[in-house]
């Protein structure tokens, strides 16, 4: 005979009628629209404000890494490229409290938006690098027998191709980078997930706060998902 | 003296043994890996002569363009354009490469239309134009603009200058592609199979305004091609590759109609049967 593990207690206990006496109904929405407010407030003035700088860093980082590995001499271009690496098989979690311990002084929340856009700016360098190889090699030839300068090459002919095929999987990469941001609470940094469970502890409540925080995600990706698919349609039909 | 580059000549097989070949090739070697595709070659081309490069595929033609455009890098020998080496040349007994900006500098002279004409999508077709001009020769806006619409009254395409690459047809991106190469007002014109991917009946219109370049200006051309009608019309002369070398070379109606040699009778008697 072993005692019970864990999991079978907490089916028994789910099990036993008394558990939801105690609790009242699983969501009570009454509850759930007089915590609204502060939780939107946390979304619009953390979640959303550190995706979106988050982003642009990544989206900018990102090309210059993929553009630096592709033109740099070739010891710099691989310890570039082992940079790169080494921050995509590292946990993020593990990167936001590294520097927030490293950087006791800096507002958390600046830690944040340099850890998500550095980190999916390495991700995002892996779609700018297949994007700028499926640019044809026929492209290159053009700009050479028009003796473009490397500059103009790049930003005339190569980068604006090589975006076309990339907008759907960085603004995947973006939606990504938006649903890890609950990750922030490590740092204590006030996004919308922390809040939903302090609310929590506050009340003994958790489904509303929780159940708020996932639906307010919803509301906010899927619309984003749908305006990548659009300006995808919207490039390939100007090609 | 005067130089070469103030005297265009009218008669370029009058004149181009007196000056300095346009394009000169010294022992050249090419090789991929350990397939060698050009061995010790050697050959000039005059200011304003127009030559055609002739042979099975696989003997090196396309390879010589692109060895000039320097798409590819010769792997050994020298090539000078104007005199002036393009890639490498020899100090002091060794066979060293030359600047990138000497090298950059001398590339403005030559101009490229590709077998797959390489517009660039993402521009109209004034911009695919005015790009280099503006950007590389440091012309004027307006100077730019004025000789891309000339040039597209020249192949026929004067309505298309907002249009994008990708709404024209095969004939219509080739005729562009003309004009951008024009536009830099190269003193070489590379011709890479500009008729391979076309549809045959817009073959004939690309053809009649190669054939207009070649009679209004003094272009040195260097021609790959399978249209052997267009080559006997437009060359001065006609080289014959195989393997690599050079088979033979001479004026077409020599080349055409009593080669010497049968590899150059059994290429043409297989082309011409074709066509």
């Amino acid at each position: 005979m072993t005692s019970p593990t864990l999991a079978q207690h907490v089916l028994a206990q789910a099990e036993d009628p008394g558990i939801v006496d105690e609790t009242g109904p699983i969501l009570d929405w009454g509850f759930a629209a007089e915590i609204f407010p502060e939780m939107l407030m946390a979304f619009l003035k953390v979640t959303l404000v550190v995706t979106v700088v988050g982003t642009i860093i990544a989206a900018a980082l990102g090309l210059i890494i993929a553009i630096m590995i592709m033109v740099l001499p070739r010891p710099l271009a691989w310890i570039v490229r082992w940079a790169a690496n080494f921050i995509r098989m590292t946990p993020i979690v593990v990167q936001l409290l590294f520097l927030f311990w490293s950087f006791l002084w800096l507002d958390p929340m600046v830690i944040g938006v340099i850890v998500f856009g550095v980190h999916y700016a390495t991700y995002m360098s892996e779609v700018y690098r297949a994007g700028i190889e499926s640019v044809p090699q026929g492209q290159w030839e053009a700009t050479t027998a028009l003796s473009m300068s490397a500059v103009r090459t790049w930003r005339r002919v190569i980068i604006p191709q090589a975006l076309r095929s990339t907008v759907p999987a960085l603004g995947n990469y973006a939606i990504s980078m938006f649903k890890d941001t609950p990750f922030l609470f490590v740092i204590s940094v006030p996004e919308m997930v922390t809040v939903a469970q302090t609310i929590g502890a506050q009340t003994f409540r958790y489904n509303e706060a929780i159940t708020i925080a996932g639906l307010i995600f919803l509301a906010a990706s899927y619309p984003t998902a749908l305006l990548i698919s659009r300006l995808e349609k919207r490039l390939a039909y100007a090609n | 003296m005067p130089t070469p580059t103030e005297q265009p000549s009218p008669t370029p097989a009058a004149t181009a043994a007196a000056e300095t070949p346009v394009i000169e090739f010294q022992d050249v070697e090419k090789r991929f890996g350990d397939n060698v595709v050009l061995k010790d070659l050697d050959f000039t081309v005059g200011r304003g002569e127009r030559v055609t490069l002739i042979g099975p595929s696989g003997s090196g033609k396309t390879t010589i363009l692109r060895l000039v455009m320097t798409l590819e890098e010769l792997t050994d020998g020298y090539i000078f354009v104007d005199g002036e080496p393009l890639t490498h040349e020899e100090r002091d007994g060794r066979r060293v490469p030359v600047s990138k900006k000497h090298q950059k500098n001398l590339r403005t002279r030559i101009g490229m239309v590709f077998q797959q004409f390489n517009l660039f999508p993402n521009m109209t077709v004034l911009e695919n134009i005015i790009e280099a001009p503006i950007h590389v020769l440091g012309r004027s806006k307006e100077e730019a603009v004025a000789k891309a619409h000339d040039l597209l009254e020249q192949v026929g395409l004067s309505d298309k200058a907002d249009a994008h690459p990708t709404s024209l047809s095969g004939g219509q991106q080739q005729r562009v592609a003309i004009a951008r190469a024009l536009a830099m007002d190269p003193e070489i014109l590379l011709l890479d199979e500009v008729t391979s991917a076309l549809d045959p009946e817009v073959v004939g219109e690309v053809l009649n305004i190669l054939r207009r370049v070649a009679e209004t200006t003094d272009v040195t051309m260097l021609i790959v091609t399978h249209e052997m009608s267009f080559a006997r019309d437009v060359s001065h002369k006609v080289m014959m590759f195989d393997g690599g070398h050079v088979v033979e070379s001479g004026p077409p109606e020599k080349i055409f109609s009593e080669p010497d040699h049968d590899r150059t009778k059994a290429f043409l008697g297989a082309v011409l049967r074709d066509t």
